[in-house]
């Protein structure tokens, strides 16, 4: 009989302990500030130096910044999975109703590897390569070899702007090739264009460094001067997306950004403040 | 007495219930993604969803043919490799290394069991990609999948079919020897078709592995939604692709995605049938005693 007690005693132990566990859990949440951000990859890195620097100034709250895409940061905003989605394009008919903060502007920049001996394209030259028309570099200045496009998935936000920006405008449209190949980040196509000099892909201007090129388009350089004053062709807003006007913790958070040490911030990563 | 009957009863029942469990959750994988399915099957037609040749959801063309060919591509390419790779290595193992070899090599293999996917695709992304490239095509291409898929089902069949091979009793092989067979006589002629059951449990492991592999074909495939003409040109499989798009996929695309997955689903229920058939025949062949 004593064998028999002690066993049962030892096997509640593990249960109260996963019990309790849980309950602390519940706890923590509503100990401490949390704000969770997710979506555009090209606004990933502004956000998370955002947060350092607001985490700084207030250490109670925890601001906890994700990527995924534009598509996926517009989705779990809707669906009250996150606090502030972010995207990198404007809104479409067909997205969630949400609330917009303009938080920045940004530049897609025409990246290829700098051994390309390749420095500037056409607007209509680009729109042909990437739409698998002009297949060899020799056609548009380079040497005799296939150029390797690479493109965002489609719920990129980059990518949707490319569309729409550089693909879709004159009409008719062109359609991205079917054989250009896929990546799921910024950093993803850049590190593939940075590794092959017959790449041809389009990141963010925060991306940019001395391992790929920018190529200028239409004799326009790619700077952040140009994309300021307008020169530049491709250039779209960063929104912190809400899903009703904020409040509180995520609200406090959003002014942050918004204010004058928020947007030195944003200008010094290579986007164009809204200031 | 009777404690031990009660004991007896209610693990047996208690195991019963877990089997059972086991079996339901199959059941509600299928039924929720059946049903999540729906809506696309019946608004695309299944015919045209598994015929067509493109795949645009921005623009409501959902053709999934190159997907399913670049599964079976991937898939056979990296059979093609890792069986004689596998079963070799297992023999090598089984028969031929000694003890202290056995010691190093079978828990290295083991090892790579266990490694998760991520780890494999990285790793092929930094160092096979641009091997590949050197070659020819971007580098990020079938051929990219293929030696990473290897090398992930690689260890699956060397340790299954070693242990089978091991398994064969010793009268087998002392028998053969007995009647003046050489040594490779013995193992190809006697000793394999005796472990030939085992071996085939671990090729359709493989495969099952294969056909369901996603993030590291994602970041070594190319994912470009063209059919691949040659080993070096792009692929999109049927897994890698639900992983690219599920996370953000809503409405109409989401459910293609889920109508991809039962794709996935009934491609294993026809391979593992297969097997199962011809392991029957392979038992029948040897008479069971």
């Amino acid at each position: 009989m004593n064998i028999k007690a002690s066993r049962k005693w030892a096997f509640l132990i593990p249960v109260v302990l996963l019990v309790l566990s849980l309950t602390l859990v519940g706890c923590g949440k509503e100990l401490s500030g949390t704000i969770t951000e997710a979506g555009s990859t090209t606004v990933q890195p502004l956000a998370e130096l955002l947060a350092d620097g607001y985490m700084q100034k207030h250490p109670e709250v925890q601001v906890t910044i994700g990527g995924g895409g534009t598509a996926q940061g517009i989705t779990s905003v809707n669906t009250g999975l996150v606090d502030i989605g972010a995207a990198s394009r404007e809104l479409k008919a067909d997205d969630p109703q949400l609330v917009k903060h303009l938080l920045a502007r940004d530049g897609i920049a025409i990246i290829t590897s700098p051994d390309n001996p390749v420095d500037g394209l056409t607007k209509d030259e680009i729109r042909q390569i990437f739409g698998g028309i002009i297949k060899n570099w020799s056609a548009v200045g380079g040497p005799n070899a296939a150029i390797r496009v690479i493109v965002r998935e489609e719920g990129s936000g980059t990518r949707t702007a490319f569309e729409e920006m550089v693909m879709a405008r004159p009409e008719p449209a062109v359609q991205i090739t079917s054989t250009a190949l896929q990546q799921n980040t910024n950093v993803g196509v850049k590190t593939y264009v940075a590794g092959n000099e017959d790449a041809i892909g389009f990141i963010s201007f925060g991306y940019i460094d001395n391992t790929v090129k920018a190529l200028a388009i239409d004799g326009v350089e790619a700077t952040e001067e140009n994309a300021k004053n307008g020169t530049y062709p491709i250039v779209r807003p960063l929104y912190f997306l809400t899903k009703e006007a904020p409040t509180g913790l995520v609200r406090q958070f959003i002014d942050f950004c918004l204010s004058a040490e928020g947007q030195a911030t944003v200008a010094e990563e290579g986007y164009i403040s809204i200031a | 007495m009777k404690k031990r009957y009660l004991i007896d009863r209610s693990s047996r029942s208690l195991i019963f219930v877990l089997a059972l469990a086991s079996f339901a959750v199959l059941v509600a994988i299928a039924v929720f993604t059946l049903k999540e399915a729906l809506p696309a099957l019946q608004k695309i037609g299944l015919l045209d969803f598994l015929l067509g040749r493109e795949w645009r959801p921005t623009n409501g063309q959902f053709g999934i043919l190159p997907m399913i060919l670049g599964t079976v591509m991937v898939t056979v390419g990296a059979l093609v490799f890792a069986v004689p790779l596998g079963v070799g290595c297992a023999i090598l193992l089984a028969e031929v290394a000694p003890q202290r070899v056995r010691l190093i090599l079978r828990p290295a293999v083991e090892l790579l069991v266990g490694i998760p996917s991520v780890v494999y695709g990285l790793v092929g992304l930094v160092l096979i990609v641009p091997l590949v490239r050197e070659i020819g095509g971007p580098g990020l291409s079938l051929a990219a999948g293929i030696i990473v898929l290897t090398a992930m089902i690689l260890p699956t069949i060397i340790s299954i079919s070693e242990d089978s091979i091991r398994a064969v009793p010793k009268s087998h092989r002392e028998g053969a020897l007995a009647l003046g067979a050489t040594d490779w006589q013995t193992m190809w002629r006697v000793v394999l078709p005796a472990a030939r059951s085992g071996i085939a449990a671990s090729i359709v492991l493989a495969i099952g592995r294969a056909v369901g592999e996603a993030m590291a074909l994602v970041m070594v495939i190319g994912m470009a939604t063209a059919i691949p003409m040659s080993p070096l040109d792009p692929a999109r499989p049927l897994a890698p692709s639900i992983a690219l798009e599920i996370n953000y996929a809503t409405g109409l695309h989401r459910s293609t995605l889920f109508a991809i997955g039962v794709v996935l689903f009934v491609l294993i229920i026809i391979i593992n049938s297969i097997a199962m058939i011809v392991m029957r025949r392979g038992a029948h062949a040897q008479n069971v005693r």
